[in-house]
């Protein structure tokens, strides 16, 4: 059997459709080669022309499987995976032959849909994903019945795909969850945009211009002030003239807090960033998972967080930390490159001579200097050589946060204070739709710690001495051209805002139900339900029921349908009679009335015409005349009952 | 049967040699009120059945022959000023006529054409802004050149839906045409035809049609056939609801042809062909010819309830 054109055209949909999401990081020569097959296949369609040859296709298939060797370097692997399969449903395209090349075709769309969830699992691929599997539904149809016309069949395929949600709902609830994710992804499957455990001029404004987010909070209480929103990510320690790096701690002790007020419970849901380290508000005092706390109160997870993840945490807002830092630490917290910027290292020896034994006096002294200097926060600051303090403190005076805290730092250790930089995330956007906070990677901010013996590490952020509205309303108050920030870092108008927090209140509920349904929020949930001692055998037992009771009801309905043509009794004789000649090898085609069917029956066995006549006859009164009256209508019965040929 | 409509039969298949079916739905038509389109090749015998049918009836008859210069006025008739009274008079036309023979009407003009479909439909004339009633019965019979396009104007969908029933009649078999050349000249047996029926007859059997009983199990065999002309990729349109009624009046006809007084599903395949091959059009092949060859399909397609 020859496929027709209108079929073909519904399978080369349902490939481009499934494979369009991957051109984003495909190689172009495969987005290429595909879009080029796809092409080809439509053509020959309209044309009708002769499928190309079996030779032809082999050798595309060797060239192109070789080709993919080649520009991976392997045959294995997710990546070498989707790729070769895409290629070859291209290509399984080309040699449509008869019905079953046609569902092979059907089902790998199917499974190429998948997929494109290794890549992304937003509400728009989702969405996306749906439709793409109505017209792959809708083409199946159009497969199995051969000539409905295109709306039929689209709401024949929505029918199926709504009929389908019931029970892709049970199994997803009660589906027994994998600690972790089910497939050992590779890394490179999520995005690993964010802070990183390094710090040089440039690092933050770079990072300041993706407007990915980075994390939400949901506070218990109140949330704090924005101004003391210091979310904490990795201490950096080391300076080699140009990067600060974290170094390595002295102690594997953790950090030790005094005098602090009451706790403060939030719940962070973190996405994936591929590092270890996982932000809390100044100070973090614990986490619900598994975590380590480290001496200069860094939060580390046992391992990188490649998958979205959900903690409460409890933090300090006052606190005295660390008052009896170890030697060893302090010494770190002083440590400087020799023989550079002596400029910087002449103007902080000025004011330890100043101030000879008040190191509190000495950061007042370099934040009045930020403040009255005549210093610019900027995007977009001058490159810095190989004296970068020296030229940014007396000569550009443009940076961004990195810059201040960098060379805030690099003057107090100058002047013999313990000082090291923080880098996190300060600030955060109120969604008071979902009453939460967004931190994006623009909010990614860097502030110092100085240690000032008895009231221990004191956090100052020499960005509020240059830009205090940096901290007070966010980044795009502090900067002078915001055109240049991304777009959600900008002020847009009222209506975009709304806009954009139900998107993102919406996508928060998405991530938390149902990309996070995982072993606790399953527990959670079902307990809810009501459900009791939860157990995995528990759970999979009552999803085998529910599917068993919903198929029951789907098939229930459908009998039904059944049951309803033949209510008419007069019709059901008339069947049964059917189906005696049938086992005489007289089967009634479905079209055909009444006097056909007993001229051709009688054609065969013309002796018992009279009988056919007969029986003909009370049908047609029965039936089309409504001559129906309980005495004919039985002998009608009698008559086929006794009927035989 | 009405022994009357039987003569009918008899008679005109007497001129028409190897034709039953066409005459049978031919008289169908008639007996449904509705009006038939025959599409052929020249010299088949479209007038001659024409003919036939009107002497049978014992109708009036007029032919009316198309051509490309024919006015609306030609058709519907004129008012002409009368010297002796100083009035206008109306000079009624060929369409005043109880059976009308419209010959090659896609010769005609798109605006002739509508005045002729019009006073079809509304069985009345209206010019000068006087309306005159067409006679009763009033039966057109239309005919088209299928091949000889050239200077014509071939009837939109629209227009064509307006005929109850398009007919072929194709070429005779041997037997039939063996007789047509050995017998005798055909215009001279019209000449000797006796009218079979008063017109009051033709009316009572029309009012009989329309009495012939239809069950709920036939209506949703209609239905059916409605519903799979619209849902099927097959057909570029779907059938109309005057499509349907004109199908069911045309079965209810040709049940009486049969001697019934119930349709049953064999009459609406009987009459599905001549009515539905003009008013269907295949997505794959545009050939106008194939109709009949897709009403078969949609036949053989849909199952009865």
């Amino acid at each position: 059997m020859k496929l027709s054109a209108p079929l073909t055209y519904g399978l080369i949909a349902c490939i481009l459709l499934v494979s369009t999401p991957h051109t984003d990081h495909l190689p172009l020569w495969v987005s290429a080669e595909c879009s080029a097959l796809l092409l080809w296949r439509a053509y020959l369609a309209r044309s009708g022309k002769a499928l190309p040859p079996r030779w032809l296709l082999l050798g595309i298939t060797v060239f192109s499987v070789m080709a993919i060797a080649v520009s991976f370097r392997s045959l294995f692997g997710r990546e070498v995976g989707v790729t070769l399969l895409i290629l070859l449903s291209a290509l399984k395209l080309l040699e449509l032959k008869a019905v079953r090349d046609a569902t092979i075709v059907v089902y790998l769309s199917c499974f190429i849909i998948i997929t494109n969830f290794f890549y992304s699992q937003s509400i728009p691929t989702a969405a996306f994903m749906m439709a793409t599997l109505l017209v792959i539904l809708a083409t199946w149809v159009h497969l199995q019945t051969g000539d409905l016309a295109f709306k039929p069949r689209l709401r024949i395929g929505g029918l199926l795909l709504l009929q389908a949600i019931p029970l892709s709902l049970i199994l997803f609830v009660l589906f027994p969850r994998v600690q972790g994710p089910l497939w050992g992804l590779p890394q490179d499957a999520y995005a690993s945009s964010g802070l990183s455990d390094t710090m040089s001029p440039g690092s933050m404004s770079r990072l300041s211009l993706n407007d990915a987010v980075a994390f939400r909070v949901t506070f218990d209480t109140d949330a704090p002030s924005r101004d003391r929103m210091y979310w904490r990510g990795p201490v950096l320690w080391d300076f080699d003239g140009t990067t600060w790096k974290r170094g390595r701690n002295a102690t594997t002790l953790k950090g030790e807090l005094q005098d602090a007020g009451m706790p403060l419970s939030y719940t962070v849901t973190l996405e994936p960033h591929n590092k270890h380290w996982l932000f809390a508000l100044d100070m973090p005092e614990k986490l619900s998972i598994n975590h380590r706390l480290t001496p200069d109160f860094q939060l580390l997870s046992d391992k990188p967080v490649n998958a979205r993840l959900r903690y409460r945490a409890d933090s300090f807002l006052s606190y005295r930390a660390n008052v009896d830092e170890l030697p060893r630490q302090l010494q770190r917290a002083l440590n400087l490159p020799r023989g550079l910027n002596p400029q910087a290292q002449q103007l902080a020896e000025g004011w330890r001579k100043l101030h000879p034994h008040d190191d509190a006096a000495i950061v007042r002294e370099v934040m009045r200097h930020f403040n009255q200097g005549g210093y610019v926060y900027t995007l977009e600051p001058p490159l810095l050589g190989m004296n970068g303090i020296d030229e940014f403190l007396f000569q550009s005076k443009q940076g961004f946060c990195e810059h201040y805290a960098g060379s805030f730092v690099y003057l107090l250790r100058a002047a013999g204070v313990p000082a090291r930089v923080v880098t996190g995330y300060q600030g955060g956007e109120y969604n008071d739709l979902g009453d939460y906070y967004i931190l994006r990677q623009s909010d990614a901010h860097a502030w110092a710690e100085v240690w000032l013996g008895e009231r221990g590490w004191i956090r100052y952020d020499p960005t509020a001495a240059i830009a205090p509205a940096r901290i007070e309303s966010g980044l795009s108050a502090a900067v002078s051209n915001p055109a240049i920030l991304p777009f959600m870092a900008r002020n847009p108008p009222p209506w975009l805002r709304a806009l954009r927090f139900n998107w993102d209140a919406l996508a928060n509920q998405w991530n938390q139900w149902v990309l996070g349904y995982n072993t606790e929020t399953q527990f959670a949930f079902l307990t809810r339900l009501g459900m009791e001692d939860i157990s995995w055998q528990k759970m999979a037992l009552n999803m085998l029921a529910g599917v068993f009771i919903l198929v029951g009801v789907f098939t229930l309905l459908l009998l039904r349908r059944l049951v309803v043509r033949q209510t008419d009794p007069v019709q059901a004789i008339w069947l049964k009679l059917c189906r005696k000649l049938e086992k005489s090898g007289l089967p009634r085609a479905t079209h055909e009335g009444p006097l056909d069917y007993v001229a051709r029956v009688n054609a065969a066995y013309p002796e018992r015409s009279e009988v056919m006549n007969d029986l003909a006859t009370r049908y047609i009164a029965l039936r089309y005349q409504l001559l129906q009256d309980e005495l004919s209508l039985q002998a009608f019965k009698r008559a086929v009952a006794a009927f035989k040929l | 049967m009405n022994p009357a409509l039987n003569n009918v039969i008899a008679q005109t298949e007497q001129v028409i040699l190897g034709k039953p079916q066409q005459i049978r739905l031919a008289l169908t038509c008639l007996l449904a009120r509705g009006h038939l389109l025959i599409e052929d090749m020249p010299g088949v015998g479209k007038t001659t059945l024409a003919h036939v049918l009107s002497r049978t009836l014992g109708l009036q008859f007029q032919r009316i022959q198309f051509t490309s210069d024919m006015l609306p006025a030609d058709i519907l008739g004129v008012s002409i000023y009368q010297r002796e009274s100083g009035e206008f008079k109306f000079h009624a036309g060929p369409i005043f006529s109880q059976m009308i023979l419209a010959d090659e009407v896609n010769r005609a003009t798109p605006k002739t054409q509508s005045a002729l479909l019009e006073a079809m439909e509304e069985h009345q004339v209206t010019s000068e802004g006087e309306t005159r009633p067409l006679p009763s019965p009033f039966f057109v019979i239309a005919t088209q050149n299928p091949t000889n396009q050239i200077g014509t104007f071939p009837l939109p969908e629209s227009q064509l839906d307006r005929f109850m029933m398009r007919i072929q009649l194709g070429y005779p078999d041997a037997t039939a045409e063996r007789g047509l050349l050995s017998g005798v000249d055909r215009r001279d047996l019209i000449a000797d035809l006796k009218p079979q029926m008063q017109t009051s007859e033709l009316f009572e059997l029309q009012a009989q049609v329309r009495k012939v009983f239809v069950s709920p199990a036939l209506l949703d065999y209609v239905q059916a056939i409605l519903r799979h002309t619209r849902e099927s990729a097959r057909f570029v349109h779907g059938l109309s609801p005057r499509a349907g009624l004109s199908l069911l009046a045309a079965a209810r006809a040709w049940a009486l042809l049969a001697g019934r007084d119930a349709v049953i599903p064999e009459d609406v395949q009987a009459v599905l062909p001549g009515v539905a091959s003009h008013r269907l059009q295949s997505v794959h092949d545009t050939q106008a010819s194939d109709g009949e060859k897709l009403a078969r399909e949609l036949i053989e397609a849909v199952a009865i309830p």
